[in-house]
């Protein structure tokens, strides 16, 4: 029987970042993923993560993946595809497949990262070809280069369904309604404001009644549900669509842990069936840790500090690293991990309804049942400001743990302060010179260059565009509004691109200037 | 035992819905009805309901439907889907060929390469 140090299951951004550490402090690692590629969802993930320097903010998931795999390669991790483990035994036995044949290794600590599979739900038509999770959207779409389909309905409101919408739009697919059954979107507010200006309608309060079609999804319709989630009769809507994207939640995939006799329990909060574990990963058998969401769903960025955390308690639980250098390393990626746990989405205010910002100013309540900050909201926000000439209006409303833009600025017109979570701030005596950095370093995409008097009657608005083609100069066209409805003409001045905008492209648009501060978004005339 | 298997709790009758002929286990062709009268025949766990229905025990292993069963045995016992004991967890973790489970590898070999 072949013997490791360590062996990780799972090649994601939470075990190769185990991997890594591991690696790093000595031990003689394997990582065995069941995939063709490594990287788990990171490669699928093609926008801008939010958090702060240390945690990779502003760098898209895939570009992350891409480093996470290089560091791996240095330090040594030796990483089997198409490896799947089968089955974790006693006294860390694991079985794999690999090829046609069937491997038993022996580890002196194993980490589990098997991570998370998507939920489905039930409705009439939900078992036709056309309906898929999102998940496997973003597989067609940015593994493979495939169109899931031209009319798509997307339903769940969380990141993933916000995001994957985006990135639907951006394959040229038409998102018809994005729907969720809660009566609030559930995911970050600048998410869905990008979905939303771009024309998507949201339908909160609603679900599906029925997949129409008969080899194949050829419509849907949906209807408003009350507090206890039935249907009220006499709101259905119809939509022809050929695709039904499913983005109703993840569930650990912790079957290992329970097969190997880990303590297992039922927590809704962390996503269904996971392990009993310490903050460090560390679950009830000496020797198994876990890391990323088959411990509890969350995110890439916390994944991957939860992976480096349960390479490091690996490492000392095996004699490479004393207790003392642990405890060390673990204070500083638990204060990194707090950083990401902040905010109205921190994992305890999961659910609830949060009606005032840290700061004391009431939440867009169109934001959060129409997916965007409606025009006589957002001044009340304090990174939207006027003056005279070019400058930034920050359209970022909620309290998420990002901070970008404050480092974006080279004349230091936008500060967030310490606390990661505050609005941004546009300083008062700042002097903009109108480089962009701070909207291409939005992941959000909530900055805005606006200039409001161009003297001649109308104002410049600078937006971040992620579409292709790029339109041309001079290119007449729409304005759009936060709602995605058209406000005005527009005219596109000029179109932006720089390798430091890391493929966020700056449009320039002039619009009449008493739409200065409505227009958000630019379509060219058909 | 916890109190969700107390066989001596009456959970009514079986009431027929609209709903009953809905597929939930893809795999193993296993409608909604089938899985609540199922409960109402005395299956009131997960791995009874496997055993009794099928139900999860297809090319996927339930990865698609464990969560929903779940959710249709609760609800018809009337309890939250956190009180149902998930099905046993088995080698192997994913559908394998018997030709290949049977085919254990030679010790010389490295795979890792």
């Amino acid at each position: 029987m072949k013997r490791h140090d360590l062996i990780i299951v799972g090649a994601g951004p939470s075990g190769l970042s185990a991997a890594i550490e591991a690696a790093k402090r000595g031990l003689d690692v394997v990582v065995f993923d069941e995939n063709e590629k490594p990287g788990g969802q990171l490669f699928k993930q093609i926008h801008k993560f939010f958090g702060s320097k240390e945690h990779r903010a502003k760098v898209r998931g895939f570009v992350i993946g891409r480093q996470l795999l290089d560091e791996a390669a240095q330090a040594g991790v030796k990483v089997v595809l198409n490896a799947t483990v089968i089955g974790l035994y006693q006294d860390k036995e694991v079985v794999v497949k690999i090829g046609e044949e069937i491997i038993h290794y022996k580890a002196d600590a194993v980490v589990i990262a098997t991570g998370a599979a998507e939920n489905m739900v039930t409705f009439p038509g939900w078992t036709l070809p056309g309906v898929i999770g999102a998940g496997a959207a973003q597989t067609m779409m940015n593994l493979h280069g495939v169109l899931p389909g031209k009319k798509v309905l997307m339903l769940g409101s969380g990141n993933v369904g916000l995001v994957v919408s985006f990135q639907l739009l951006q394959c040229g697919c038409d998102v018809v309604a994005l729907v969720d059954a809660a009566p609030r979107v559930g995911g970050y507010g600048v998410h869905a404001a990008k979905v939303a200006r771009c024309g998507v309608p949201f339908y909160l309060s609603h679900t599906i009644v029925k997949a129409e079609g008969e080899e194949s999804v050829t419509g849907v319709t949906i209807a408003e549900v009350d507090e206890k989630f039935n249907f009220i009769p006499g709101t259905e809507k119809h939509f022809d669509v050929d695709t039904i994207c499913l983005a109703v939640g993840l569930s650990p995939m912790s079957q290992l842990l329970k097969m190997a006799g880990a303590k297992m329990e039922d927590n809704p909060r962390r996503g269904g069936q996971v392990p009993v574990c310490d903050e460090y990963g560390r679950t009830s058998l000496p020797g198994v840790f876990v890391a990323g969401d088959v411990s509890g769903i969350e995110e890439a960025s916390s994944a991957m500090i939860e992976g480096r955390m349960a390479g490091i308690v690996a490492s000392e639980y095996l004699g490479y690293i004393e207790k003392e250098a642990m405890d060390g390393e673990l204070g500083s990626l638990e204060e990194a991990l707090n950083g990401l746990r902040q905010g109205m989405f921190a994992p305890e205010n999961r659910g609830k309804a949060i009606e005032k910002t840290e700061e004391g100013i009431d939440v867009s309540a169109n934001l959060l049942k129409r997916g965007y900050v409606a025009d006589d909201e957002i001044e009340r926000f304090p990174g939207v400001t006027h003056k005279k000439g070019i400058h930034p209006v920050i359209e970022c409303t909620q309290n998420i743990p990002c901070n970008p833009c404050q480092d974006a600025c080279p004349k230091k017109c936008i500060s967030i302060g310490s606390n990661i979570t505050s609005l941004p701030i546009v300083a008062p005596e700042s002097e903009c010179i109108g480089c962009g950095m701070c909207v291409a370093s939005c992941s959000g995409q909530a900055i805005f260059l606006v200039d409001e008097d161009l003297g001649d009657g109308t104002a410049s608005v600078t937006l971040p565009y992620e579409f292709l083609p790029l339109p041309a100069e001079g290119t007449k066209g729409i304005a759009l509004g936060r709602n995605g409805q058209k406000v005005c003409e527009a005219e596109v001045m000029s179109v932006k691109s720089a390798k430091a905008f890391d493929k966020t492209h700056l449009l320039t648009m002039r619009v009449p200037k008493e739409y200065a501060m409505s227009a958000r978004f630019f379509r060219a005339c058909e | 035992m916890n109190s969700v298997n107390d066989r001596s709790r009456d959970i009514g009758p079986f009431v027929p819905a609209p709903d009953d002929d809905m597929l939930i286990c893809r795999c193993e062709e296993i409608t909604k009805g089938e899985i609540r009268q199922a409960v109402h025949d005395g299956m009131w766990t997960m791995t009874e309901i496997r055993r009794y229905l099928r139900a999860g025990m297809g090319l996927c292993q339930g990865q698609t439907c464990a969560r929903l069963v779940k959710g249709i045995v609760a609800r018809e016992l009337g309890v939250s889907p956190a009180e149902i004991e998930p099905a046993t967890s088995r080698v192997p973790m994913r559908p394998i060929e018997m030709r290949i489970f049977a085919n254990e590898a030679k010790e010389e070999e490295d795979y890792e390469q």
